[in-house]
């Protein structure tokens, strides 16, 4: 939670700065920022790769396990599609990139940014850390009404880190490694599910 | 799409093979941080910088929210099939 909170003071901070309409020609951020973001999510494969835990996890296939991100993905996906039935606005490929973010707005932000446009990159920003917060402040809740798959379900791609403390105390320890492997999967996907509905 | 693919994998292969090397990987996970705060301020730059951004703010916010709801909902209905699925599954033991 104080990793978010830092990360989205430094997005406030460069909105503040991007006011003053003069920067020096070196800070030009869409002229570095594809580079930028290639660097990243391939420190993310590195992190990801040299987890132990992470692999071991991802390597214990057990159907039941596995069909809790599928659930996900397809619950997420279809719940933000019947947006597109109503609003006109936005199209169906925007709302699933957006949606496909699982919670990982720094990541999914700037992913969408860097593809589509600063407008969707905002909406997937807030969009995805209200989904942090709504899991973390509606867990309990979630669990009376949906079972106790509903808060990893929720958490997306943060079941694995910034939710899994609620989750362990909501829906109780059995659930931890679900959790677990729920978000690193997820963590995995975003890249590449964002990617691809905005190539659509 | 595919690039994002060929990227990620390399990273994790690289992972992989850095397993054990402590150091590194430290200097890997301060990177990865580092990075997004970079990458944060720049997004963060670009919308202060854009009036038009700036103006939409609260409809950007309240699309963001609607979508937000929605995902969660559908989300948490999807796992409360399965919920349902896997407890009688448990139940008929």
């Amino acid at each position: 939670m104080r990793g978010s909170f830092i990360i989205l003071g430094f997005f406030i901070v460069g909105i503040f700065v991007g006011q003053f309409n003069h920067f020096p020609a070196w800070v030009s951020p869409d002229k570095y920022s594809s580079w930028v973001l290639y660097l990243l999510m391939f420190l993310i494969g590195v992190g990801v790769g040299a987890d132990k835990k992470a692999m071991r996890t991802l390597t214990t296939f057990n159907l039941t396990i596995f069909m809790v991100p599928v659930s996900t993905i397809i619950g997420t996906l279809l719940g933000v599609s019947l947006i597109g039935l109503v609003v006109r606005e936005i199209s169906f490929a925007e709302l699933m990139a957006v949606g496909a973010g699982f919670g990982y707005y720094s990541l999914s932000s700037v992913i969408i940014t860097e593809l589509h446009s600063a407008e969707l990159g905002v909406i997937a920003l807030l969009s995805n850390v209200m989904r942090e917060i709504i899991t973390l402040l509606f867990a309990p809740l979630l669990v009376k009404g949906f079972g106790k798959l509903a808060p990893v379900s929720s958490g997306g791609a943060t079941s694995m880190d910034t939710t899994l403390p609620i989750i362990n105390i909501t829906s109780g320890k059995e659930f931890a490694l679900i959790a677990f492997f729920h978000g690193i999967l997820l963590t995995i996907l975003v890249p590449f599910l964002v990617a691809f509905f905005l190539s659509l | 799409m595919l690039i994002v693919a060929v990227i990620m994998l390399a990273g994790m292969l690289a992972g992989y093979l850095l397993r054990g090397r402590k150091r590194i990987l430290r200097i890997n996970s301060r990177m990865t941080m580092w990075t997004i705060y970079l990458l944060l301020f720049f997004m963060g730059m670009v919308i202060g910088h854009d009036e038009y951004i700036m103006q939409q703010l609260p409809e950007l916010g309240f699309m963001a929210f609607i979508i937000t709801i929605m995902a969660v909902l559908g989300s948490v209905s999807m796992a409360w099939v399965l919920w349902k699925l896997m407890f009688r599954k448990e139940n008929k033991g």
